[in-house]
């Protein structure tokens, strides 16, 4: 569980949000919503522990994520604005790697099948740089499916999708929500999955 | 610990897949140190007794070529993200960063040095000596760059102010190297300069990974 006390961070010179509190139990998902510019993504960060915030705490069952370090990493999962994929690398490449430095062993079949699941199927040993913007963001989305991580951090996880994929990502979110997972995503676009809290910045 | 294989892994691989850096950074090393028989002319004392400082700055400034590209490929595409995130601790993965480092840069300098130094009229056992203080050395260069690398990461022009922070740095590895070769050819001992280059070593190998590490947090923030 993951619990949000009187948080405000600051960006230079300007006050982005304070006395933020909100508390995200198992099976729940949370939609930061807010203008650009509101402090999202700053928000985001700061809840992964990318960033300090200003002032306010933390906790994952009750612990200040701080103090977890790994312990909390162990069982999140962030993506960022960033592709954060190899483009020198094949995606199923790309994909045992990064589980591998999470040290989890990823085999070939694991890895294929999720790349598949997001229609990466002939593109598995294609460099990335040859795929399309959209097609990267389906490399890093596959993430989703291999590492087994409780709390998703999706900042703005829609950005570049096709309608297909756009349905695909949902119906995941959805899964993974009612299988007792946690969720918190930045998104412009209405969200039909149920059990869902929102904080407006 | 499989963490720490597998960032090396992972860089030796991206570090295959764009041979033309690598390649780079030791062309330039081979004919810096080229220039300078054909610029001094062929005066064998000479050439020896320059040839311990041509090669050793060389490689300082070799190392320093594709030291600007540690942290920043990662930086940029998001993945030095992903790394401070994983599971492992960021350390470990920092420290893999810059042994894979060395061995892209470090190392072929090395296995290149004894080659370049018949140039300079140095007999087997000076090369000897100068494989050994390299040996030594070049991690020591890929260490203390990875600290300014990642301090400089983010800011803009970090390039220059890169080399002017590290190049200082380097003075203690480039005097006790150098000083190696030289005294051998001088025909005193150098076992000294190499056990202060060791001792050098071990202690960046303690520090090194940490100060990058604490760098690193505060680029990303």
């Amino acid at each position: 569980m993951l619990s949000v006390a009187n948080l405000s961070c600051v960006r230079g010179e300007r006050r982005l949000f304070s006395g933020l509190a909100f508390d995200l139990a198992a099976g729940e998902w949370l939609h930061v919503q807010g203008e650009n510019g509101a402090g999202k993504t700053t928000l985001l960060r700061a809840l992964v522990g990318l960033s300090h915030p200003d002032q306010g705490e933390i906790r994952w069952h009750n612990q200040p994520i701080g103090e977890l370090a790994e312990d909390y990493r162990r069982e999140l999962l962030y993506l960022g604005h960033h592709g954060a994929v190899k483009e020198e690398l094949t995606p199923l490449e790309n994909l045992s790697l990064a589980a591998s430095l999470d040290g989890r062993r990823l085999d070939d079949r694991e890895a294929l099948a999720a790349l598949h699941r997001f229609g990466l199927k002939g593109r598995e040993e294609l460099p990335v740089r040859f795929l399309s913007a959209g097609q990267k963001r389906r490399v890093l989305l596959a993430r989703l499916v291999t590492r087994n991580a409780v709390l998703w951090v999706l900042d703005e996880p829609f950005t570049a999708l096709d309608v297909k994929a756009v349905d695909m990502l949902s119906a995941l979110i959805a899964e993974h929500v009612s299988g007792g997972g946690m969720v918190i995503l930045t998104s412009h676009q209405a969200m039909p999955i149920a059990g869902g809290k929102a904080v407006k910045l | 610990m499989s963490a720490f294989l597998t960032v090396i892994r992972r860089d030796l691989l991206l570090a295959m897949r764009r041979k033309n850096e690598m390649l780079t950074a030791l062309f330039f090393f081979v004919i810096v140190v080229s220039l300078f028989p054909l610029g001094i002319g062929p005066e064998p004392q000479l050439l020896k007794k320059v040839a311990p400082g041509v090669l050793w700055v060389a490689a300082l400034l070799a190392s320093m070529l594709s030291l600007n590209r540690l942290f920043a490929t990662d930086y940029a595409d998001g993945t030095l993200e992903q790394l401070t995130l994983s599971a492992s601790p960021l350390g470990l993965l920092v420290a893999g960063k810059i042994a894979a480092h060395w061995l892209t840069s470090g190392l072929p300098l090395v296995l290149l040095a004894p080659v370049l130094g018949l140039q300079f009229d140095l007999g087997g056992e000076a090369l000897a000596v100068l494989v050994a203080a390299l040996l030594l050395g070049t991690p020591l260069l890929s260490l203390i760059g990875a600290i300014g690398a990642a301090l400089t990461l983010g800011v803009r022009g970090g390039g220059v102010l890169l080399s002017l922070l590290v190049l200082p740095l380097y003075i203690p590895a480039l005097i006790f190297g150098a000083g190696a070769v030289e005294a051998h050819v001088a025909g005193l001992a150098f076992a000294g300069h190499l056990s202060l280059l060791a001792a050098l070593l071990v202690l960046a190998m303690f520090f090194a990974p940490w100060a990058t590490t604490a760098a690193l947090r505060i680029a990303l923030e």
